[in-house]
């Protein structure tokens, strides 16, 4: 029983590195910037959850506590990314929109 | 315990991906994002390896900080970068092989994995393995080494890291100046100019005050200067 729910697990993480493969498919092929950033997001949230199956498939459960902490380090790197994207214009389509309309209203 | 080899092929596989669309792609932003995923990758392998603080430190500089910093280093440069032509990519590749070649040929003597009789595994190792929950009672092992046998190497390396992040600072300024600055080299602006509108206060109804103000300025120098030239010559006369 022991092994089997072992080889489960080790199913569900490779389950997990294939969906990882998609989310790479999609940050290479992304048209927008928008995409690629959800990609990498999407990328980082599967690291953990691989982490967390991991632990199980060699026995040590311990390892979920480096899961959560990856977690907290993935969502501040999302988090700078978007900063830069809204302050620093990554994109301009929406940046011009708001631009024109300061520059109206200080006109 | 099943074998894990499946999952440590598919991260190497997609280790190659990464690495081979980080080269052929041209867009800096995909290419900084893809940095990111080269870290996350790499931290999710080591882990598979059983190297957990390698992976944990992995994740934290690849992953978080560089990919901020990367993203930082782009806004100052473009976001697209130049083809490289066919003729200058030879030498770089040549000497791709020739350091891949070199580190197979090393791997001939590294010991197989898991080895219980490896250079590690034998010496200095298992003092430390064996006396380290004796001596000073801090059950990981690799904690107790870098914090408390070599403290003051550990010590000395954060001096480095705290200098180095003082002076980066010192450098870009800290009253609110370090994201204006402006690459100009040769006094050409290589960035395009990326801050939106948002970043700018709208201005006050009263915009001509700026052209207003020197013009006073000219007028007022003289007068004090004549002041003092008529005091001086008083003083003279």
């Amino acid at each position: 029983m022991e092994h089997f729910m072992a080889y489960v697990n080790l199913g569900a993480a490779l389950f997990l590195l294939l969906s990882m493969a998609m989310m790479l498919g999609r940050l290479l092929i992304g048209p927008t910037l928008y995409d690629r950033l959800l990609a990498v997001n999407s990328f980082g949230t599967k690291t953990v959850l691989f982490l967390c199956v991991f632990c199980f498939v060699i026995g040590r459960p311990d390892g979920v506590d480096i899961a959560l902490l990856y977690a907290l380090m993935n969502f501040i790197a999302t988090i700078a990314v978007l900063k830069f994207f809204r302050y620093r214009a990554l994109d301009i389509s929406l940046e011009n929109a708001h631009s024109t309309q300061n520059d109206r209203a200080a006109e | 315990m099943p074998s894990t080899i499946l999952l440590d092929i598919g991260f190497m596989a997609m280790l190659v991906v990464v690495a081979f669309s980080i080269i052929r792609l041209r867009s800096l932003f995909a290419i900084v994002m893809l940095q990111g995923v080269y870290s996350l990758i790499c931290a999710a392998w080591f882990v598979s390896l059983d190297a957990v603080d390698v992976a944990f430190t992995e994740a934290a500089v690849g992953a978080g900080v560089s990919t901020v910093l990367m993203l930082a280093a782009m806004l100052l440069a473009d976001r697209d970068s130049k083809p490289v032509p066919m003729s200058r990519q030879f030498g770089p590749l040549l000497v791709v092989i020739l350091a891949g070649l070199a580190m197979f040929y090393a791997l001939g003597d590294m010991p197989a994995y898991g080895d219980a009789h490896s250079a590690a595994n034998s010496y200095v190792g298992m003092d430390y393995m064996a006396k380290t929950a004796e001596e000073i009672h801090i059950p990981n092992v690799v904690t107790a080494v870098l914090a408390s046998y070599r403290g003051y190497d550990t010590f000395g390396e954060t001096v480095v890291i705290f200098s180095a992040g003082l002076g980066v600072l010192l450098l870009l300024g800290l009253n609110g100046n370090a994201g204006k600055w402006r690459a100009q080299p040769n006094g050409v602006r290589i960035s395009k100019a990326s801050a939106p509108a948002a970043r700018k206060r709208p201005m006050p109804k009263d915009a001509p005050q700026p052209t207003q103000k020197p013009t006073p300025k000219p007028a007022a120098k003289p007068k004090a200067t004549r002041k003092r030239v008529t005091k001086k010559t008083g003083e003279k006369s």
